[in-house]
């Protein structure tokens, strides 16, 4: 599903931030990024969103060569994927209900189409009260939580997870775990990148962990 | 069954299938997770089966958002522009509606002028240039000017109440021209030079050569203008989409995470640019036309005054008609449809330079 060949991205002129980055993902896989802060975990989801281009190596993406294809080409995979950023990246002019079914208007469905599957996951991810609300005025987690609900709406080949449980507390950080294994059974490959040893300790999961501008495998 | 009917069944058919397909992933990742954790709050399945929808939910809200104090100015500054295009399309259609009627009138007519001359009676001269007239083909009407008119002709220039009597003042004949086919106009003035010598042809055709020239030249002015101000107001749009592209960098970025190629963004742009654009150019294009009434008013009350002949044989009656009321709307329509496209192509540009 996503295959990384001796990937290497660096900012301008200056040193490489990721060195030889080789592995893969395999469909309904489970795997944690992890490493120290700084590391470029943020960076290598990135590169799996599309969002930066590689200055060496190749990236397949479900099957398609992705290193040097157009935006529209780089569209279309994105709609495969789900995606968790860390600063939630909500669009605070629009209500959450909004904001969560942005994937399915990008897709171009009709709103009669989604709007009960919206609100009934909205419902299951505690933000039922909350949908008329803006961003601006959610606490952290809510937010949080808004932008796993626009992640999962579109029932995601790869879901891309930065620091999903970064602003909830441990019990829901597990409920959420929880969550994210069951969409790996039902056929969604999970990349979750944290450095919360907790959370990864709950699961025998593959552990990608980056140092120092390379990777390496665990498990 | 008609091809809309047979589209609307196969669109929904697509829907159903969609749906079914779909469904079942959700409700097994539902209850595969709440199995697990009843809800990510932790606070039990207690919500209905079948949610019930809110009354007052928004929709449809532009994923761009919208900054009103620049979208106001924008409509400003485009109903300006529209108002004034409108204005300088109206008044070229008014000179070329004008400069037609004058040059069907001119050219219509032929007339002759014949000078006094104290070894000739002018009379006599009068009779035979009619009779040359009358007998010719292609001439439909020979009216001889009377003394009288000729010299009301001069009463702008020499004043009334004068003896013109011993003033040696040409006498006139108007020759009103067929209008199915032309006379021989050498012939005529060879006949005319050979019966009077005196007299002299003219068919007016330098005359309308030249009011064609202003006339074309008013027109083609007229379109330069309206051409500017819709390029001035391409400009202001692509200036505008330019600075919301700046202001929405997030917002965009966004769309493109989530999947939105650049057609999807650049067509969120276009709508938004083209409402302005729409209410812009209605609120031109309708100023311009009630300044085209009141205008119209205003000259019906000053037609008592001195100068109103003048002025109605130069842009004839003051109206711009039924063609005129649909160009003004049609340029109002040009500069909305400007203004939707101008923004699109900035808006794929710019996100081509984003890439």
């Amino acid at each position: 599903m996503v295959r990384f060949e001796g990937v290497g991205l660096r900012y301008g002129m200056g040193p490489e931030v990721l060195r030889d980055i080789t592995f893969s993902i395999e469909p309904r896989s489970f795997q944690y990024l992890t490493g120290p802060s700084g590391a470029g975990k943020t960076t290598l989801l990135k590169l799996m969103l599309l969002s930066l281009k590689p200055t060496r190596g190749l990236i397949n993406l479900f099957g398609h060569d992705v290193t040097r294809r157009q935006n529209d080409a780089l569209s279309a995979a994105r709609q495969r994927m789900g995606v968790v950023f860390q600063d939630f990246r909500l669009l605070d002019h629009l209500t959450v209900y909004e904001n969560v079914s942005l994937p399915l208007r990008v897709k171009g469905r009709d709103e009669a189409s989604y709007r009960s599957e919206v609100i009934e996951l909205l419902h299951w991810v505690g933000l039922g009260e909350r949908m008329h609300s803006i961003p601006p005025v959610l606490s952290g987690g809510e937010k949080q939580r808004a932008a796993i609900a626009r992640a999962l709406i579109v029932k995601p080949e790869l879901l891309l997870a930065d620091e999903p449980t970064g602003n909830v507390d441990p019990t829901l950080a597990r409920r959420l775990l929880r969550l994210f294994m069951e969409l790996q059974r039902l056929g969604t490959a999970v990349v979750i990148a944290t450095h919360d040893l907790n959370l990864m300790d709950q699961n025998d999961a593959r552990r990608l962990v980056l140092a120092d501008g390379c990777l390496h495998v665990d498990g | 069954m008609s091809t809309a009917e047979k589209l609307v069944r196969r669109v929904r058919g697509v829907l159903l299938v969609a749906r079914a397909r779909a469904w079942p992933l959700w409700q097994a990742v539902r209850q595969g997770a709440m199995s697990g954790v009843r809800s990510a709050t932790g606070q039990g399945p207690t919500m209905p089966e079948f949610p019930r929808l809110p009354s007052g939910l928004k929709r449809e809200q532009p994923l761009i958002p919208v900054d009103s104090a620049a979208s106001r100015a924008l409509v400003a500054v485009i109903a300006i522009l529209t108002f004034l295009a409108a204005l300088a399309g109206g008044a070229a259609h008014m000179v070329a509606t004008a400069s037609s009627e004058w040059r069907s009138a001119i050219s219509n007519e032929m007339t002759v002028q014949i000078k006094p001359d104290p070894r000739r009676n002018i009379e006599d001269d009068i009779a035979r240039a009619a009779r040359i007239f009358r007998g010719a083909p292609g001439v439909a009407e020979v009216r001889i000017v009377p003394r009288a008119e000729s010299d009301r002709l001069l009463e702008p220039w020499l004043g009334a109440g004068l003896q013109l009597a011993e003033l040696p003042v040409p006498r006139l004949l108007v020759v009103t021209i067929s209008r199915s086919s032309r006379p021989d106009v050498e012939a005529l003035r060879q006949s005319l030079r050979r019966e009077a010598p005196t007299a002299s042809l003219d068919d007016h055709r330098l005359w309308v050569g030249r009011l064609s020239t202003m006339a074309k030249t008013l027109i083609l002015a007229g379109v330069v203008v309206v051409l500017l101000i819709t390029l001035a107001a391409g400009l202001a749009v692509a200036f505008a989409t330019r600075g919301a592209m700046a202001g929405s960098h997030d917002s965009v970025e966004v769309l493109h995470l989530v999947g939105a190629n650049d057609a999807f963004i650049a067509r969120e742009f276009q709508g938004r640019f083209l409402k302005l654009g729409l209410e812009g150019g209605a609120i031109g294009g309708l100023s311009a036309l009630v300044v085209t009434v009141v205008l119209g008013w205003i000259s019906l009350s000053w037609s008592s005054g001195p100068g109103a002949d003048q002025l109605k044989a130069l842009f004839g009656a003051f109206e711009i008609g039924w063609t005129g009321y649909l160009i003004v709307i049609s340029i109002a329509a040009l500069v909305a449809l400007i203004a939707g496209l101008v923004s699109r192509l900035t808006v794929q540009r710019h996100l081509r330079q984003m890439a």
